[in-house]
């Protein structure tokens, strides 16, 4: 048991990164308990062990759905018979509008990255392992490359890992750069070659995913996890939380504040820590109006819910998803047509055009929305718009794409509806 | 089977289907554009949505979409509802932002499948007020015209065209609502089912370019049950017409044989039809003088050909004739002077394969039952050039041997584009045996280039791994042997081994050593037999070969002989009525202008200008198939009715009519064909094995409540208007005597026929009512994708009836002595150039590749020949000159060139010399144009 000075205890994510971001080497990693994970569970521990620890911490999708990771590895078929190769793919398409924390983490940290797949690796007994990383992301491609040749040259990585019968192969993939690859079926189709569209579930890649094998997708933060809950225990992570979800969870807020920046808190942490605490509050001369809590394709909440905690459920319970705890946020001096608008553009350029609410109506929205920001709006147009949303509802479209992008709209008109009509009958702009 | 509610009203339904089968399966109207009944669910297009309500108590009801939902006892679902209404009219409001204004010039409008469905959702005024999106559109060749601007981007192209068909240059290019369907660059689709396209896409992206040249409305189409001409494969097809004119074909749906598609040399080979040049009135020609006939005065002088004592008549019949012309001419004549029309290596091999399906050996498969088999082998034949439907079914093969694996983890088969991603690491065993590369050959587990006689080997050795009582093979090379034990292991182990051979490559050996690889192999199994798919020449070669029992000494090379000898040795004057036949496609030249030099008279009814008609002295207008009602034996002896689109008029009729009129009153055996059912009846008769055909003449005659079947739609414009423009003075309207179809839009529509007798094989052309497209062909179903119910217009002959039949060993072709410096001339087959009748065709003819002798690159070197190289090659006393092309795919020890061309006619097989002329000083670009 290290000692409970150690920085990885209260901050597992972000504890040994440096302020700079300058990438950990293998030893300085080490230093600061790397890779204790992964020679545990390669030592150690079965694959199944592995995978009851990570279900009973409860360590939950960092990616934005929240889903257990656990529970998802228990739905790829590991026994004997199971086919082989199966798969791990760690997606770090991070291409969020507001969300930078994987970036962070790769940057900074590449092999806590690694060693997280490595252990995931061998609870499901995938021997080939991808990092799909968003095409941009060119000091993280760097660092990771590096920390490759460093983690192979080790052992942790290719055949007989630490001397076990567990061998990986860990593939650096850069994509073409689409935000649609970070859906998770999506991105196995552009990981094959093919146009990044997603595909039907069921199946569901944990049966037939990448080249029709077993696959598992996890994001990059929650990956980076896995380590730091094989070495300390399951227990440990689920005390890190402050309410019902375990862990720490890595928090950013952009906008108008005196910090923009990203916190690695624990889950559970109220928000106006986060907002006050770390961001510092408004910038002067500015004032919050409302915020999305995780992303772009989340929906609005007010100042009045900066005190709920920050975690999944209290998100949702709110009507409102945590997503990527990244805040966006909204201020008095900022038009929020404007700033939907600007959402609905980029989901609208960002749609794959497989099915038809997503291609067609994001398009029309922004249309809308742009007519609304010019002032030549209509009230029927608040209505069109309001149908938009029903429109692409989850379970209309194929993939969450256009929920999501739904989202800020419906929310917005929910919350900011005056501000749509002042448009509209004012025919300009207020905020210009 | 599974009981669902469907707003209110329980149903009985098959499992293992999804709902929006199961909905149109059970006649309720649910909208639809990405599923395909032959393409599955992807789920894009979220046209098809409907309610699911979780128990009796849930008012909301979830949003499903039926293409993507198993159907499951105690379904409770609703079309009807108020949300899903709403959101499948939003969904076609949504498709609408982008899709052009233009229905009244589109060549889609009036069988436009997203016109129906946008009637059906009930979405008529937009709220859109955006511009719509515009895109440049590419030429794609002489076949397909495409206008982007109409996309609804549902996918279904790049679905068919690429997974389906295994094309591979349509691209889904862009993203989002600027996703473009073409080409990288302009350029002819290189698939050879690029036409399927028009029928495939929802909308005008792709439609006929052929049809658009001169443009008539669906509902202006005069349509009749036909069949394809181009290939032995019979597909079902529903051809076209207005103002006396073929104006296109499209498909018309057969489970059994063509399905839902077609190749493009049987959908746009058609306009030989309409060639200027067509005999349209008889003619006589003497010392190059031609005068035109009526055809009483024709008929009159066939009559006193006939009755001169001093001539002898023989008849030469043709492939591409139905049953009943050949017949007639055979009765006429007499069985003794009724030649078949085949050069003798042709019948040779025709007899062959014929003894092969009748041996017992292999179970004859349908195109659709050949989709199923687990392991192939293509012996000889390039399918993909001379039964190009067949090859489609291969691919489905192909495709569809991951579903077993797709099946265990859960995915039902319609699910395609899971059940394709499951499958991707799966092979299917199919191998191809060809002097030439194949376009199977991406998809082949192996390719084995060789000269036919090294096939026959290497199948003689495969028959022998599989059961070593069929003899061994000696002096195979080591690859060959482990790719005969390959192949055999790959038929032994599958469950439904697949062989296919046919006419193209000539050889018997290679049809014996098949019936030797199924010999064995039913030996081996226990329970189905392996299956065989034979392919001939053309539509009918079957049909002829098994009316002409004489065959064997009767094919046209002992016409030519017993003519020459009659002539040399001064014995009786012969006179030869030819039908539908051009012998100059079949011998040489020289041997044509001999025989009919030697000849004392000559007649041909045809309906093809040719070399062979320009010789005769009497020409008698044919009826294309267009205009016939008769019966072709396919390759699989199914015997198809096509019948006539529209009325040729007098002075074109069907051969047998000809021969009917001149000789009826001089010759007793030609009283039996005063009509068709008596034509057809007769030869049913004549070969007992046409007998199971009977049902077919109750068929063609079937009415409804007394009256005809109407061949137009019930909805083209009023009879009056169809020539207003031309004329005000309606002229009588033509009577067909022979079916119980009429002309024009009079007579009982389509649907109501199908209402009481279930319609089968009659049907014009595919419509219902708000079902304009041939997406309406489900309204006709059973089931979605089962074969239309109640009396069908093809029947399948028993061609064996023996239940363990034996084999006797025969000994394995010895190995070929190549003659030095010479290397072996095969003329191989193309799918736009070969077929002597869609040759004729514009579009066609434009898409024939230009000739080049095609050399083995071991042997260009042993030649010293470079690619691009002008090559002379010397035949028997001539030489012909060709572009080279080298290639290491195909066998060595060979130069292959096109079977068009007319320097080769009758001269395959020999050994020939090959020298360089140096490069060829023609640029490749301006080569097309001269060609053409």
């Amino acid at each position: 048991m290290a000692d409970n000075a150690d920085i990885t205890f209260s901050k597992p994510l972000t504890g040994l990164i440096r302020e700079d971001r300058s990438p950990l080497t293998l030893k300085e990693y080490r230093a600061g308990g790397g890779y204790r994970g992964l020679e545990k569970a390669a030592k150690k521990m079965s694959p199944d062990e592995v995978l009851e620890e990570v279900k009973a911490s409860n360590l939950r999708g960092r990616g934005g759905a929240g889903f257990p990771a656990g529970l998802k590895w228990s739905f790829m078929p590991r026994d004997d018979k199971a086919p082989r190769p199966r798969y791990l793919v760690c997606n770090s398409d991070e291409m969020e509008p507001g969300t930078f924390k994987d970036r962070l983490l790769m940057e900074g940290n590449p092999h806590q990255l690694i060693e997280g797949m490595a252990c995931t690796a061998y609870a499901l007994g995938a021997e080939i392992a991808f990092i799909f990383l968003r095409a941009e992301y060119s000091v993280a491609a760097a660092n990771i490359s590096a920390a490759l040749k460093e983690a192979y040259d080790a052992g942790y990585l290719g055949s007989n890992i630490l001397g076990s019968d567990f061998s990986l192969e860990l593939h650096l993939h850069t994509s073409a750069g689409r935000y649609i690859c970070g859906e998770e079926t999506a991105l196995i189709n552009s990981l094959e070659g093919k146009r990044a569209n997603p595909r039907a579930k069921p199946p569901f890649p944990q049966v037939s995913g990448l080249f029709g094998q077993p696959t598992v997708v996890n994001n990059c933060e929650t990956l980076c996890n896995v380590g730091h809950i094989i070495d300390k225990g399951a227990d440990w992570f689920k005390s890190l939380g402050l309410g019902s979800d375990s862990g720490t969870k890595i928090m950013g807020v952009t906008g108008n504040v005196k910090r923009t920046g990203l916190w690695e808190l624990p889950m559970g942490t109220p928000i106006r820590e986060l907002f006050e605490g770390c961001a510092g509050g408004m910038a002067d001369g500015y004032s919050l109006r409302g915020f999305l809590p995780g992303g772009a394709s989340t929906d609005f909440l007010l100042p009045e819910h900066l005190d709920l905690a920050f975690e999944y459920d209290v998100i949702g319970k709110a009507g409102s998803r945590m997503g990527t705890a990244s805040l966006i946020l909204l201020d008095d001096k900022t038009c929020p047509v404007a700033m939907v608008r600007n959402l609905t553009h980029f989901f609208a350029q960002e749609s794959c055009g497989w099915c038809t609410p997503c291609r067609d109506g994001l398009p029309w929205s922004e249309q809308i929305l742009d007519r609304i920001e010019r002032g030549q709006g209509s009230m029927e147009d608040l209505d069109t718009l309001a149908w938009h949303t029903q429109f692409m509802a989850p379970g209309n479209t194929f993939c969450a794409l256009a929920p999501g992008a739904a989202e800020p709209i419906q929310s917005a008109l929910k919350y900011f509806r005056e501000d749509f009509e002042r448009h509209i009958k004012e025919g300009t702009c207020p905020w210009h | 089977m599974a009981k669902i509610t469907i707003d209110g009203q329980t149903y009985e339904v098959e499992d293992g289907q999804n709902l929006l089968q199961a909905c149109l399966s059970l006649g309720l109207d649910l909208p639809y554009f990405c599923w395909h009944p032959a393409l599955g669910s992807v789920g894009a297009c979220r046209q098809c949505a409907l309610i699911q309500y979780q128990d009796e108590n849930d008012q909301r009801g979830r949003l499903i979409m039926g293409c993507m939902t198993p159907v499951g006892d105690g379904q409770i679902l609703s079309i009807d509802a108020e949300n899903a209404v709403n959101f499948r009219a939003g969904i076609i409001e949504a498709l609408m932002t982008n899709h052009p204004h233009d229905c009244p010039v589109c060549e889609e409008g009036g069988e436009c499948h997203l016109q129906d469905m946008t009637v059906m959702s009930g979405h008529h005024s937009r709220r859109y007020q955006g511009l719509k999106r515009t895109f440049s559109n590419q030429d794609l060749g002489p076949f397909i015209g495409h206008e982007m601007n109409r996309c609804i981007t549902c996918y279904r192209c790049v679905r068919y065209y690429r997974d389906y068909a295994g094309g591979t240059d349509l691209h889904a290019m862009a993203s989002r609502n600027r996703t473009y369907f073409g080409r990288f660059e302009e350029g002819p689709l290189e698939s050879e089912f690029s036409g399927n396209l028009v029928e495939v896409c929802p909308t005008g992206v792709f439609t006929d370019k052929t049809l658009s040249q001169d443009y008539s409305r669906k509902w202006d189409l005069q349509c009749a049950p036909s069949v394809c001409v181009h290939c032995s494969l019979g597909c079902n097809t529903s051809p076209g017409e207005r103002y006396g004119r073929l104006k296109r074909i499209q498909n018309r749906f057969n489970s059994d044989v063509n399905g839902y598609f077609l190749c493009d040399r049987g959908r746009f080979g058609y306009d030989f039809v309409n060639h200027p040049q067509r005999p349209r009135t008889p003619l006589q020609q003497q010392d190059g003088e031609q005068s035109s006939l009526t055809s009483e005065q024709a008929i009159n002088q066939l009559k006193q050909k006939l009755k001169d004592p001093e001539i002898c008549w023989i008849g030469i019949g043709s492939p591409r004739a139905t049953l009943e012309s050949n017949l007639a001419l055979q009765r006429l004549v007499g069985s003794d002077h009724f030649f078949s029309g085949l050069s003798h290596q042709q019948e040779q091999v025709h007899q062959a394969l014929l003894k092969l399906q009748r041996s017992g050996h292999g179970q004859l498969l349908s195109m659709q039952e050949a989709e199923e088999a687990d392991a192939i082998v293509i012996l000889g034949e390039d399918i993909s050039q001379t039964a190009p439907r067949l090859a489609l079914s291969v691919r489905q093969a192909v495709r569809s041997i991951g579903r077993s694996k797709a099946q265990a983890i859960g995915v039902p088969p319609w699910q395609d584009q899971a059940v394709q991603i499951a499958n991707q690491e799966a092979g299917h065993p199919l191998y191809t045996l060809g002097t030439q590369p194949c376009r199977l050959q991406p998809i082949c587990k192996q390719h084995f280039p060789a000269t036919t006689s090294e096939q026959a080997r290497l199948a003689f050795a495969i028959a022998h791994q599989i059961d070593n009582k069929a003899p061994a093979v000696s002096g195979l090379t080591k690859a060959q042997q482990q790719l005969a034990e390959e192949i055999a292991a790959d038929l032994t182990n599958a469950s439904r081994p697949l062989l296919i051979t046919g006419a193209g490559h000539g050889s018997t050996d290679l049809v014996q050593a098949t019936e030797q690889i199924l010999a064995a192999l039913s030996r081996r199994s226990k329970g189905e037999q392996p299956g065989l798919v034979v392919s001939f020449d053309e539509c009918n070669s079957l049909g002829l070969t098994l009316l002409n029992h004489r065959g064997q000494e009767n094919c046209l090379d002992d016409a030519f002989d017993i003519v020459h000898q009659s002539h040399d040795q001064g014995g009786k004057q012969i006179g030869v009525i030819i039908v539908e036949n051009d012998l100059y496609q079949r011998a040489s030249k020289a041997t044509v202008d001999q025989f009919f030099n030697d000849l004392s008279d000559s007649v041909v009814i045809d309906y093809l200008p040719s070399d062979t008609l320009a010789k005769a002295n009497l020409i008698l207008p044919a009826a294309s198939f267009a205009e016939t009602q008769g019966v072709l034996i396919n390759n699989e002896a199914r015997g198809q009715m096509l019948f006539p689109v529209y009325a040729a008029g007098d002075n074109i009729q069907m051969s047998w009519q000809w021969l009917h009129a001149s000789a009826a009153d001089i010759n007793d055996a030609m009283a039996d064909f005063s009509n068709q059912a008596q034509a057809l009846r007769a030869c049913l008769e004549t070969e007992p094995l046409l007998g199971a055909l009977e049902p077919l003449l109750e068929v063609s005659q079937l009415q409804h409540q007394g009256l005809k079947l109407a061949r137009m739609l019930p909805r083209a414009s009023g009879r009056t208007a169809m020539r207003a423009h031309i004329s005000v003075h309606e002229p009588k309207q033509p009577v067909d005597e022979q079916s119980g179809l009429a002309y024009t839009m009079e007579g009982v529509p389509y649907t109501a026929m199908a209402a009481e007798h279930s319609g089968g094989g009659m049907m014009p052309a595919s419509w219902y009512p708000g079902w304009n497209s041939n997406q309406s062909i489900h309204k006709f179903q059973q089931e979605i994708g089962d074969n239309i119910e109640g009396p069908v217009t093809g029947i399948k002959l028993s061609l064996h009836s023996l239940p363990d039949p034996s084999i006797e060993w025969s000994e394995p072709t010895k190995k070929a002595r190549a003659k030095a410096d010479h290397l072996l001339l095969i003329s191989h087959p193309q799918i736009f150039g070969s077929d002597e009748l869609s040759a004729l065709s514009t579009a066609i003819a434009e898409r024939t590749p230009v000739a080049t002798a095609s050399l083995h690159p071991d042997d260009a070197k042993a030649m010293q020949i470079s690619d691009n190289d002008l090559v002379q090659i010397h035949l028997q006393d001539q030489h012909i000159q060709l572009p080279v092309t080298i290639n290491p795919q195909q066998a060595k020890r060979v130069v292959l060139v096109p079977d068009y061309l007319d320097e080769i006619r009758g001269l395959e097989n020999i050994w020939v010399t090959v020298r360089s002329l140096g490069p060829n000083p023609v640029i490749t670009s301006d080569r097309r144009a001269g060609h053409v």
